[in-house]
This record gives C-alpha cells, structure tokens and sequence, in this order.
C-alpha cells in the first residue's frame, strides 16, 4: 500500500526526519508513535503530500506519491486532523457532502448520485438528526464525528490520523476510534495513525513505529514494541508495562520521575 | 441550495427592478413613476410596442439619457465592489476585509490620480489606461499589505486589517501630494477620489462591464473550493485543493473587480464589508449562494446610496463615497465588536 523509502526532511537547516523507512501492508492499522518533536507530524504531512521530502521517496500503490495530482490523491487518501472543525454556518450534511469535492468536476458535478452515499454516513455516525444542524451548535464530539463523516465521504484506500482523540474525553476517544474500526472491516481500508496515547495504540494497532529525534527506534507489533526499557529511552518517562486482562496486549502504568535518591531520572 | 437561490435570487431581482423604478423617477424632475415603466418597456424589443407613449419626449431622454446610465453603473459598480469583499474575506477567512480597509482601493486610487494628475487617460491602452493602471498599483499595495500582516507565516485578523490601514495611509499621503502638485486639475482628482457616479455617461458603464463578467465568472467557479477553505487551509488541503493557487487567482480577481470599480468611480468605502455580511445572514456562508447574491445586493445597496447622494441636498450632491462611509463605518465597528466577543468565548 505504501512504501516510505528513506526519507529525510530538514527545516531552516536542522534535520527533523533522518532516513525513515518503514512500509505499511493493505488493510493494516500502523502507528506512529513518539515522543514531542520527535517528526511524527512531519512525517504525516510528508505521507499526506502537503510536503515534499529533501530525500527519498513515498509510494503509494505502487506510484511516487508526486506522481499524483492534488484530486487523485484526496481520492486515495484522506487526512482526519486533530484540530476540531472551526465555528461555520455550514450544516453537518453540507460538511459531509463537501468530502465529495475530489469526484467533482470544476462545475460542482459528479458522475454518479452521492446522495445516497452522504445518507448512510450520516446513518452510520448518528448524525442524521443532526444533519440540518449548523455546526457551530454542536459539542466537540459530535464535532469530530463530522470530520469524520467528511472524511468517510472522500472514499479513500488509506485513511492518514493525525492525533484524531487529542480533544475528546476518553468516552468519546473510544467511540470514534471504535467507529473508524468498524468502518475499516466494512472496507477494507488502511490506517495510517499518529497517536499519542501509547494504551490506546497498544489496544488497536496491529504494528507501530515509534521514533525519537527523527530516526527510527522501534518498528513492530505493540507486544514486541511496548516495554518498559524503550519507553525510558524514547519518552525519558519511568513506567510498568503491564498485560491487559481482557485483550491480552501490553498496557502501561506510569510511575512518578523521581528514583531512591530523589534526582530526576533523564535518558541521557 | 438551489431552492434558496430561487428563492433569495427572485426576491432579489424584484428588489432591484423596483429600486431602478423609483430611483429613476427620482430627481430634480420628479416624473410618475408610470411614465419610467413604460420608457423603460418602450426600449424593449418585440413588445415595446405595446405600450403607447403619452409622455413627454423630455422625460424619455431625462430617463434614458441622464438617469439611466447613472444608475446602471451604480449597480455594477456595487456588483464589482461586494463581489471584491466577498473574495477577500473567503479567500482570507477575514471577515473585515473589504477593498477598502485592505487598502486596495487606495492602492487603485494612486495609479488613478497618476493618470488623471499627468493626462495620461489615453496614453497607454485607450479607455482601458485608467483600470490597468489602477489594477497594477491595486495589486502593488495587496501584496505590500499582506506581506506586512504575514507573521510567522500566519495571517492574523487585527494585523490584517492595521497594515491595511498603515498602507491607506502612506498611499493617501501620495494622493493628496499629487492633488497638491497641480491646481488646474484639483477638483477633478478631488471628486473623484471621493466617490461619485455623476456626469458619466454609458461609457463606463460599458466599461464595467467584461471587469464584472470575468471577476464574476472567476469568484463563481471557486465558490465550492472557498467553501472548503471556510474549514481551514489544511482541511482544505487534503480534499484535494491547491490552496496557494486558489488563494493567488481570487485575490486577483478581487483586485481586479476593485480596480474596475475605482477607475470609473473613486473610492467608495465598506460596500464590500457591508453587503456580503447582510447576505450572509440571511441566506448562510455558502459561496455558490453567497457570490451572486452579494453582486445582486451590492448593486441595489449602492442604486440606493447613490439615490441619496443626489436625492439629500438636492440640487447639491453629497460624495457617493461619504454616503457609503456614513453608514459602513459603524457596521464596521459592530463587526469588529462582535468577532472580538466570539474570539474571547
């Protein structure tokens, strides 16, 4: 599905990602996780196209990511933000019918009906109640259900997360990381996420990536990249890793910074 | 959408062929409003004749050549200058921008007055010298604006529109130095810098009119990817918009509609701010409803200022540019309130 071939990027002369390379099979659910500043961002607006990398190479089924125009990719990938939608007067249907702009011809036309397809989205996340409801008098997680419906409109192959729960409550984590699951085994699409929170990727990644510094540290399943030793070395945080009781996967508990001695515990 | 086109679009259209009714009626010679609707009718082909004409030939050439022009370059005039607004408060997610407090107005202005100052209205490209020119100084004082409110490669609302003002003020300053250079040509620079639609003919109405059509067409054709950027550049971004050359061509095209508005006119302040404000209230934020109801609105909004202007201290007229001002300045202090509030909640 896609291919990341070493891949570096710089800012203003300081190297942000160093030679990354990592490949992500059809119909898998892949993290990325790391610490702040690690280039986990960077590495998603690289994958996304927005940016292109100073070396290396993105392929996407089976073609350089520059290769495609801005509209071909939006209708391979698309991209769920973290930041919430802002205060607009569209309406929840409007928002999720503007996911259809990369079918659309420059009149604002579509081959097929998407009439129905708008329908069953809003079915689905439980927003056909809400469909005549401009967006501004929605809550934060009814909100990100919107961006999502949007994002379900554009009919992508791989789905890019960046961040996706940042705002919401652990209630409302849950269940927009539940509908994105359910979605997946509908379609068979790929996910491609950024995370933050390591539990919360332990319990839906089938692989992660964590990078630190802009080089990779550890690529795999969450059983054999969750540990206590690489969550000192990458996060410089000291934690117990811990077995799930119900789903069996690697789960942390964090333990206060300081040891014995009462100095501050550094990966240094 | 298409329903409240109609719907708003027809109510719209009903608005400005009353308006055009009564503001031609109106004047030094009152006439009945009868007689204007069957001058009116008279002009049109196939079922002009329906109509007898039992009114004098001194009304029909009042009408047809004194009133009616004036009041068909209001209405494009106030097309091409809400349409501007419209594009530069979507293509910079700036609700107070405006032609005029982005300085673009007053950019237009200064290659203007140039022209005029020098007697250069013919030199370069004929009728056209006057609108390329103050399309080219208009484009100059955008870019400097918006260079000066770039911080961190992040547009901020009041900074936007304080370069705008610093900018207006530094081209003013030229305007009043060119005023000031000659004395023969004063009053002419001076009317017209402060907005007026007397004494002009068809010509530029003529004039107006591809600047319209083309900036019209343009502002049509992007109002689906402005919806988008509503939602934010990045949003927008990966649905497959190319933002920069979106950004790039509305700005352009504002400018243009801007520079066209201003050559024939002066500057005429806030028709951009107020207009698509009013729209939107009524009618939602949606670009495909939002573009041709703000040229629709701009044009009646401006027939009816500028009615004032000549209707107020008839025979004298009041500047058209200080009518608009009149009554765009506080909106644009209710609007600067009310975003202050909705950023602190």
């Amino acid at each position: 599905m896609l291919h990341v071939q070493d891949v570096s990027k710089s800012y203003g002369g300081s190297a942000v990602l160093k030679q990354i390379a990592f490949s992500v099979r059809r119909g898998e659910f892949f993290g990325i996780l790391g610490p702040n500043g690690s280039g986990k961002s960077t590495l998603l607006k690289l994958i996304s196209g927005v940016e292109k990398p100073d070396a290396g190479r993105l392929v996407l089924e089976g073609k350089p990511l520059s290769a495609y125009t801005p509209k071909q990719l939006s209708r391979i990938l698309a991209v769920l933000l973290q930041e919430p939608l802002p205060d607009v007067g569209f309406t929840v249907r409007e928002v999720v019918e503007m996911g259809r702009y990369p079918y659309q011809n420059w009149l604002g036309e579509e081959k097929g009906p998407s009439g129905a397809l708008v329908d069953a989205i809003l079915e689905k996340l439980d927003l056909t109640h809400l469909q005549h409801r401009s967006l501004q008098y929605l809550s934060g997680g009814e909100r990100q259900r919107v961006a999502l419906g949007k994002v379900m409109a554009q009919e992508p192959r791989l789905l890019l997360l960046d961040e996706p729960t940042t705002y919401l409550d652990i209630g409302y984590q849950v269940q927009m990381m539940d509908l994105i699951m359910n979605w997946r085994r509908q379609t068979g699409l790929t996910v491609v996420a950024v995370l933050h929170d390591l539990n919360l990727a332990s319990i839906y990644c089938d692989r992660m990536l964590v990078i630190r510094d802009g080089t990779v540290r550890a690529i795999g399943t969450p059983a054999e990249v969750i540990g206590s030793d690489l969550i000192r070395e990458v996060y410089g945080a000291r934690a117990i890793v811990v077995e799930h009781p119900a789903l069996r996967l690697p789960q942390i508990m964090l333990q206060q910074g300081r040891d014995a001695h009462g100095s501050f515990e550094t990966n240094d | 959408m298409s329903g409240k086109l109609a719907l708003w679009g027809g109510a719209g259209a009903a608005l400005l062929l009353i308006s055009v009714i009564v503001s031609l009626s109106l004047g030094s010679a009152q006439l009945p409003l009868a007689h204007v609707w069957g001058i009116l009718w008279h002009q049109l082909p196939m079922v002009g004749d329906w109509v007898r004409a039992d009114w004098p030939l001194s009304s029909e050439t009042i009408i047809l050549e004194v009133r009616l022009p004036r009041v068909l370059l209001a209405i494009l005039t106030g097309a091409c200058l809400a349409l501007a607004g419209a594009g530069f408060q979507g293509v910079l997610r700036n609700p107070l921008a405006d032609p005029y407090t982005l300085g673009v107005a007053s950019g237009a202005a200064v290659g203007a007055s140039f022209i005029i100052l020098f007697g250069l209205q013919a030199a370069l490209f004929g009728v056209w010298t006057i609108p390329v020119v103050a399309f080219v100084t208009g484009i100059v004082s955008l870019i400097l604006v918006l260079r000066l409110a770039n911080i961190h490669g992040k547009l901020q609302l009041e900074t936007l529109i304080l370069s705008g003002v610093v900018v207006q003020a530094f081209l003013g300053s030229l305007v009043s130095f060119m005023v000031s250079l000659s004395d023969r040509v004063v009053n002419e620079i001076v009317f017209w810098l402060m907005g007026s639609l007397a004494m002009r003919g068809w010509s530029f109405a003529y004039l107006l009119i591809p600047f319209l059509t083309a900036g019209f067409a343009v502002l049509l054709i992007f109002a689906r990817t402005l919806n988008l950027l509503a939602l934010g550049e990045r949003q927008a971004e990966h649905l497959g918009v190319r933002v920069t050359r979106t950004r790039l061509v509305v700005l352009v095209a504002s400018t243009f509609m801007t520079a066209a508005a201003v050559s024939v006119a002066g500057t005429i302040g806030f028709v951009g701010l107020v207009v698509p404000h009013l729209v939107r209230l009524a009618a939602g934020p949606d670009h495909r409803l939002l573009i041709p109801l703000s040229a629709l609105f701009g044009g009646i909004y401006l027939l009816w200022a500028d009615t004032l202007a000549r209707m107020a201290l008839s025979p004298a007229e009041i500047p058209l540019g200080v009518v608009t001002a009149f009554l765009g300045a506080p909106f644009f202090a209710y609007l600067l309130r009310k975003n202050k509030k909705m950023a602190r909640a």
